[in-house]
């Protein structure tokens, strides 16, 4: 395990730091250690999936980067700075759509534009124009022209995540959590998001934090996979994903890519204390 | 015919009908206007008397209106104060309900010995029938938000202010407005009640006065009014409800118009 880097300038690199992060749930009886004595680096830029089995602290890692919660012990930098405290304009993507259904799809995913600086103050002069059109320009991205003016609940599961995808991109931000976005999506949607989410980072580039329960995805999308293992729950090995950009659905059907998830599913389904150095 | 305009047509038929058999099961029996008047008797009442029954009508309409406007204010205060958070929820809620069970009639001898007879108590006892619906409304609605969306906003690092705005508000509107609707029908009994009690002014002191002079068609004019403008006002408030929260109805001709 990496000893805590307590010096500043090794924090300025690492876009996102985790250091000795330990999470509980609950208290007394109920206590639930969620994720034990984590160290986690992410360069800025990059694209970093966490998987594993069910509850071994996946999203309690993206929460925490998100200042969601706060950690029961240890630290977490975002640029540099305590997650509080951070300047930086962080994008959220949940499993469920989460779209407010009393706005339309474009005031949805106007949204981060009202609330986060700069952007807030230019708000009243803009939305009607400069940010009406990023809004569409980033709906017919990811294929929702002509939708912009309905409401969320007149679309599909597909296009509501879709949307979901826009609202957390629209503001630009930094750093892009992304909480199984495509899990309750059908096998093609799924294909086609993985391929707009990659042209996304290709073209906006900002660090990204992907969980996910999908080897498959994790291996199509991310720079490197980190695996996970439950109860308690802690990174057991992180793989760098070296596939040159940008990947295709062609390339899940490379030999190189069907070793690489075999490997990481093994990983993940091996008994816990074989793992445990 | 389709299927609105023929419910339409059903529930105007069925309003006459009642006053048709109101009027022939009068005339039928003999009943005497003193006991129980026949429809157009009251309508012909209400034409004659018009002039004096009309500044009573406004005074009603207005103390009416007060009272509600008062009681939206504090009753959104306090619905946002109790449903701001699970534990101010749990905590206010037994004593709401203390409250709203006291028979409302039963506080107008108070206000009156606080502020004299007239307009003032009228105005009170509209306020606080129509506080508790709205109240309630608001903090139920408001307790249950989603926790998913004020994340969306959390995650945005959005104040709380913010999500109040945004998500809370916007997301608590259809209790609000289904509030409302009761909470004006509410008030109107609130004042009527304090105009019987201790006032000289209004539509419940016109028919105190009526029905102590045996002016039995009077009284009845007077409930007349009473129903339209009760009518009147809930159809107002259906309307701005149908506008504003018609996204929580999920009828298509609100999402293409």
């Amino acid at each position: 395990m990496l000893a805590p880097v307590p010096d500043s300038r090794a924090r300025v690199d690492a876009f996102v730091e985790l250091q000795n992060v330990t999470h509980t749930y609950g208290r007394g009886d109920k206590e639930v250690r969620a994720l034990d004595a984590t160290d986690l680096r992410i360069e800025k830029g990059d694209f970093i999936a966490l998987v594993g089995p069910s509850g071994c602290g996946k999203s309690t890692i993206l929460k925490l980067v998100t200042g969601l919660i706060n950690a029961s012990s240890g630290c977490v930098f975002v640029a540099g700075r305590e997650v509080t405290a951070e300047p930086v304009r962080v994008g959220m993507a949940f499993q469920n759509p989460t779209l407010l259904p009393w706005l339309t799809l474009r005031d949805n995913v106007m949204l981060p534009l009202k609330i986060v600086a700069p952007f807030r103050q230019e708000y009243r002069a803009k939305r009607r124009s400069e940010f009406r059109d990023r809004v569409d320009a980033l709906l017919v991205q990811v294929g929702l022209a002509g939708f912009a003016d309905k409401h969320p609940w007149q679309l599909s599961g597909g296009m509501m995540q879709r949307a979901s995808l826009c609202r957390a991109l629209v503001h630009e931000p930094q750093l892009l959590m992304l909480d199984e976005p495509f899990g309750a999506l059908d096998q093609f949607t799924r294909e086609e998001l993985w391929g707009i989410m990659q042209d996304l980072w290709m073209t906006r580039r900002p660090t990204v934090l992907l969980v996910t329960h999908d080897l498959k995805e994790a291996a199509y999308l991310a720079n490197r996979i980190c695996v996970m293992q439950a109860r308690p729950g802690r990174i057991i090995q992180e793989s760098a994903v070296d596939f040159s950009r940008p990947r295709t659905i062609a390339l899940s059907y490379d030999p190189d890519f069907v070793t690489l998830t075999q490997r990481l599913r093994e990983l993940i389904m091996r008994p816990a204390k074989e793992t445990v150095q | 015919m389709n299927p609105q305009l023929r419910r339409r047509f059903a529930s105007a038929a069925l309003i006459v009908g009642f006053f048709v058999a109101w009027e022939l099961l009068c005339l039928a029996f003999g009943i005497k206007d003193i006991v129980l008047p026949r429809p157009s008797q009251i309508v012909v009442t209400l034409g004659q008397r018009m002039p004096a029954i009309w500044p009573h009508a406004l005074q009603t309409l207005y103390t009416t209106l007060i009272g509600f406007a008062l009681g939206i204010v504090a009753g959104v205060f306090l619905g946002a104060l109790v449903g701001s958070s699970k534990l101010a929820y749990d905590v206010a809620y037994p004593l709401l309900v203390g409250f709203s069970s006291i028979p409302k009639v039963a506080v107008v001898p108070i206000f009156v010995l606080w502020f004299g007879a007239g307009t003032i108590p009228a105005v009170l006892t509209a306020m606080i029938l129509c506080i508790f619906p709205i109240v309630v409304n608001v903090a139920t609605g408001l307790a249950t938000t989603e926790p998913e969306l004020e994340d969306v906003m959390r995650a945005l690092k959005a104040s709380k202010l913010d999500i109040l705005a945004n998500v809370g508000l916007p997301r608590t509107m259809p209790y609000f407005f289904a509030s409302l609707k009761v909470a004006v029908t509410q008030a109107f009994v609130g004042t009527v009640i304090a105009e019987t009690v201790a006032s000289n002014r209004g539509i419940g002191n016109l028919m105190m006065i009526a029905s102590s002079s045996f002016d039995v068609p009077l009284v009845f004019a007077g409930l007349l009014i009473l129903a339209v403008l009760g009518v009147a006002l809930y159809v107002i408030f259906s309307f701005i409800e149908a506008r504003v929260t018609g996204w929580a109805h999920r009828k298509d001709e609100f999402a293409m118009g």
